[in-house]
């Protein structure tokens, strides 16, 4: 048999090497400077070489796995490329490239310089596990790169080295540990009872498993121990309370990486294994779907109240983190497929606006000497215009305001819930409003109160060419995905058709 | 009930698990916290390690030139302990550092005190 | 504290770590601490441990017992211990098995399995281990934001105490042990591919030996031959290669293009392809960064 090596296909195995590669070589270069450019370079290079295989999926309308290795599935572990894992890569390495870009200042400020190159390492280790996290169609291989990534998010947390950075991390560890414990011990009962560890063949067996009637109590208690762990480490509403002081303590860079990309990640793992083994039907038979929904209208809801209570920005931001994961798994309990299009539209504008939340808010904060409150950003905005605008930009489109990012993800989800009927309708619609007034209460004053022109003289902050640059990009991104969403939508609906068809 | 008396393993481990899940929420000192954590991990590898026992069977290395898959045990969980082992030892070593880092600023290892001298400094 | 407890009261002292006397704790009992104002604002789980301890506690038990019940019940409908006809020994172990010495030239199927068949998860665990220690680098590494006066002075009485005469049991014994502990963790190392063991617990059986060495001859004597920079540059090197040999095998293997490692003759030391220096590579991180964990945990350098 004649094979021709067809490169492009080769792009997801590179990525993920070449991310790790870039990891593993930057101990040996001990000035953080080179380590941010070459972790720019990879994360560019990554993103192009992501385009040019998602325009080549697109147009060949197809799917295909990888073999990593000699062998073939269930026996060798493998990739999975269809279009909407090739969008999700775009997305983490644009998102990825614009924090770093925007956030570079903030890193080398606050982390000691014989301590940058580890920085660097980690953020090169969070991108080629959620890399892999978004290719894999290996079971543990998930399971091994979620580990890599709490690993690397938690470093990413405590790299400030400020006493309030190690109690958020160790909180933060805690939890994740927990997730992922529960994410093993489903693995290894989901492994008993199928006999197989890939997911095309966990896929049939448990379809086989479904008709049969076999296990099914130890197959709801599997599907419900995974969705738990994902849920814990993607924080979930009840199990959201290592966010706060986590983001709260840490550089704004690290905060926008965790909470645009790395809650994500998780996310994205649990939408795959939604597909590609359970079935969105054996979810809604074995009531999981349920549950998903009311503990994400609840999220919805109960993190947008904290946020309003909450005065220090970061704080805020990261419980309106945790309302917008609510919005997430509501989309996906749902049950439905125009739900999960419209979850994951949301991870995608979230991944966008929040990330650019948090980079102004760190350039707010350094300009007001370190302070978060309220009270003391008063008139930031003038002192950093760009920064102010992009802030306003992603309140408005977290709101749901039209144009902007946030607002579409909001019509897909309440164009999904008008499939439903009874109670689901009207909770839905009901959480999308409650949920939308509330995210004006507390993102209105906080554009408010950076916009007031302060009594004294304002001293304009340096704003350097990269930090504009990102700043303009990120906004770009956002009208985008606000204006020009019908593409995206294409393609994300051609990615889950394909999924669907191929078993 | 007969069946929980054959998967004994199976059911000792799921018992270690509840353990150290409780152990992580009752005790307050960070060591034992972590300990119930290193707990819970060891659970899923017992799980895991009885999973692929088959009575009878030997280890899966070739012995006497025997080349058939009934003489052997499934060498897929041991693979998949192994690598859980080495991921648990990361974890917990790293955890271990950041209760040192505590110790050394807070100078104790009770998490609410810690919490509670944190958020004394916030007020301040 | 009074020693004229029982035993019993003694041993449960003991297990439950509230009484320790040793000197570090005595120092932090003497440190001065902030006196702390009572009851301010708390959220939710938090409320309920810190004003209801015996609520919070029925609860965290209560729910840990549903969750064994449930778990227990799982356990029930599961597969029988032992079976041979459980799911679990199916198509994918059988080939492991049967076409594993042909395939991988290992005769140790589970190393064929996890070096070759399925090494993408192996990789993954390797940088596992490589994260962590950089993380407990970040962590403990002295810097600016982590030093103290009275640690300065704890290392420097230990350097003392490192240069007498003292310690000679341990001394004596380790000059003996150490060689043959690293020695064979290094054949462990080798023989992975043939008989139980490999990288990882090879590897961190030399890095017990290492450890050891440490132990009975100081940190100063270590660092002539063991720094900072050879962890790094060992560490590197390993999984640079590492990386290479499986990013050739990925690449090769999933265009169906290039020459194959030869197998060489199963159960020979120099046999199964990228199996043996895979192992050797995964051995010396691995002895590297257990040593450098016990280096950072006791003396916050390498």
């Amino acid at each position: 048999m004649e094979h021709h090596v067809n490169f492009v296909h080769n792009i997801p195995f590179f990525s993920i090497f070449f991310a790790m590669f870039c990891g593993i070589i930057t101990p040996l270069i001990k000035n953080g400077r080179i380590a941010r450019r070459l972790h720019g370079f990879m994360v560019l290079l990554v993103g192009i070489l992501s385009v040019v295989l998602l325009v080549n999926v697109v147009q060949d309308q197809e799917t295909y796995t990888f073999m990593m290795g000699h062998f073939p599935a269930p026996w060798g572990n493998e990739l999975r490329i269809g279009p909407l894992e090739a969008l999700l890569a775009v997305m983490v390495s644009v998102v990825m490239f614009l924090t770093i870009t925007a956030g570079s200042d903030v890193i080398f400020k606050e982390i000691v310089p014989e301590k940058q190159n580890f920085y660097f390492i980690m953020l090169n280790a969070t991108f080629g596990a959620m890399l892999a996290m978004t290719y894999t169609n290996d079971i543990f291989t998930g399971y091994v790169f979620i580990e890599i990534l709490t690993i690397a998010s938690c470093t990413l947390i405590l790299a400030k080295g400020t006493k309030q950075a190690i109690v958020g991390t160790t909180h933060y560890l805690v939890f994740g540990c927990v997730g992922s414990g529960l994410f093993l011990l489903g693995v290894c009962i989901l492994y008993g009872i199928t006999g197989q560890l890939l997911f095309p063949q966990m896929k049939e067996g448990i379809a086989l498993l479904m008709a049969t009637g076999d296990y099914h109590f130890a197959l709801m208690i599997v599907v419900s121990l995974m969705f738990v762990g994902l849920g814990i480490k993607s924080a979930l509403f009840p199990f959201h309370s290592a966010l706060p002081t986590a983001y709260g303590s840490t550089l704004t860079t690290s905060s926008g990486i965790l909470s645009g990309l790395v809650l994500k990640a998780y996310i994205i793992l649990a939408i795959k294994l939604v597909f590609e083994v359970f079935t969105v039907e054996t979810l809604v038979e074995l009531k999981i779907a349920d549950v998903m929904f009311v503990l994400g209208v609840l999220g919805m809801v109960m993190g947008s109240v904290y946020a309003v209570h909450e005065s220090r920005m970061k704080r805020m931001l990261a419980y309106s983190s945790v309302a917008q994961i609510g919005y997430i798994f509501m989309g996906i309990g749902l049950g439905s497929v125009a739900g999960m299009l419209a979850a994951i539209f949301h991870v995608f504008a979230h991944a966008v606006t929040k990330s650019m939340l948090f980079v102004c808010c760190g350039s707010f904060v350094e300009g007001a000497g370190g302070k978060e409150q309220l009270e003391n950003l008063k008139g930031a905005a003038h002192r950093n215009p760009l920064a102010g605008i992009a802030f306003t930009v992603g309140a408005l489109s977290m709101i749901g305001v039209p144009l902007f990012a946030g607002f579409i993800s909001k019509l897909y989800f309440a164009t999904a819930a008008l499939e439903m009927t009874g109670l689901r309708l009207v909770l839905v619609l009901a959480a999308l409003a409650i949920s939308m007034i509330l995210n004006a209460m507390y993102f209105l004053p906080s554009v408010i109160a950076i916009w007031t022109r302060p009594k004294e003289e304002v001293q304009k902050t340096q704003i350097s060419p990269l930090f504009a640059l990102a700043m303009v990009l990120f906004i770009v991104v956002n009208l985008v995905l606000g204006i020009g969403y019908r593409p995206i939508i294409d393609v994300m609906e051609l990615g889950i058709e394909l999924i669907q068809m191929t078993l | 009930m007969s069946h929980l008396l054959t998967n004994y393993y199976e059911a000792a481990s799921v018992i270690l698990f509840g353990i150290g899940f409780m152990n992580l929420f009752l005790q307050n000192n960070l060591i034992k916290k972590f300990i119930g954590l290193n707990i819970m991990d060891t659970a899923v590898y017992l799980f895991l390690a009885a999973k692929g026992y088959v009575f009878g069977r030997v280890a899966p290395i070739l012995t006497n030139g025997i080349i058939d898959a009934d003489y052997y045990i499934n060498p897929i969980p041991a693979g998949l302990v192994l690598t859980g082992i080495v991921v648990s030892v990361s974890i917990t070593s790293f955890s271990l550092a950041l209760v040192l880092r505590l110790y050394k600023h807070y100078g104790s290892l009770n998490m609410d005190e810690i919490l509670r001298m944190m958020r004394e400094e916030e007020g301040e | 504290m009074s020693d004229n407890r029982s035993f019993w009261q003694r041993l449960k002292g003991w297990i439950d770590g509230d009484e320790v006397i040793i000197d570090a704790d005595k120092y932090i009992s003497t440190r001065e601490r902030k006196e702390i104002a009572p009851g301010e604002k708390r959220v939710s789980v938090e409320h309920v441990r810190s004003n209801n301890p015996t609520l919070y506690r029925v609860l965290c038990v209560g729910i840990t017992l549903c969750f064994i019940v449930v778990m227990l019940m799982v356990v029930m409908d599961l597969p029988m211990f032992g079976d041979p006809g459980s799911p679990t020994n199916n198509e994918v172990a059988a080939r492991y098995l049967e076409s594993g010495i042909e395939e991988t030239g290992a005769i140790n199927f589970v190393a064929g399995m996890i070096l070759d068949y399925r090494a993408f998860d192996t990789f993954g665990e390797s940088n596992v281990l490589f994260m962590a220690v950089v993380a407990v680098l970040m962590l403990l590494q002295r810097d600016k934001k982590n030093i103290s006066a009275v640690e300065d002075k704890e290392m420097a009485e230990d350097e003392v105490f490192d240069g007498q005469d003292s310690k000679i049991i341990l001394k004596k014994g380790a000059k003996c042990l150490a060689p043959i502990v690293i020695l064979y963790g290094i054949y462990v190392v080798l023989n992975g591919h043939l008989s139980p063991g490999g990288g990882f617990s090879g590897g961190s059986i030399i890095g017990a030996g290492l450890i050891l060495y440490a132990a009975a001859n100081g940190h100063k004597k270590m660092q002539t031959f063991f720094t900072v920079k050879t962890l790094t540059i060992t560490s590197v090197c390993c999984l640079l290669t590492y990386c290479g040999c499986k990013s050739y095998s990925f690449f090769t293997g999933a265009n169906h293009v290039g020459w194959e490692v030869p197998k060489g003759t199963p159960g020979d030391i120099l046999s199964s392809g990228f199996i043996l220096p895979l192992n050797i590579c995964v051995g010396l991180v691995v002895a590297c960064t257990m040593y450098g964990f016990y280096a950072l945990f006791t003396k916050g350098e390498i």
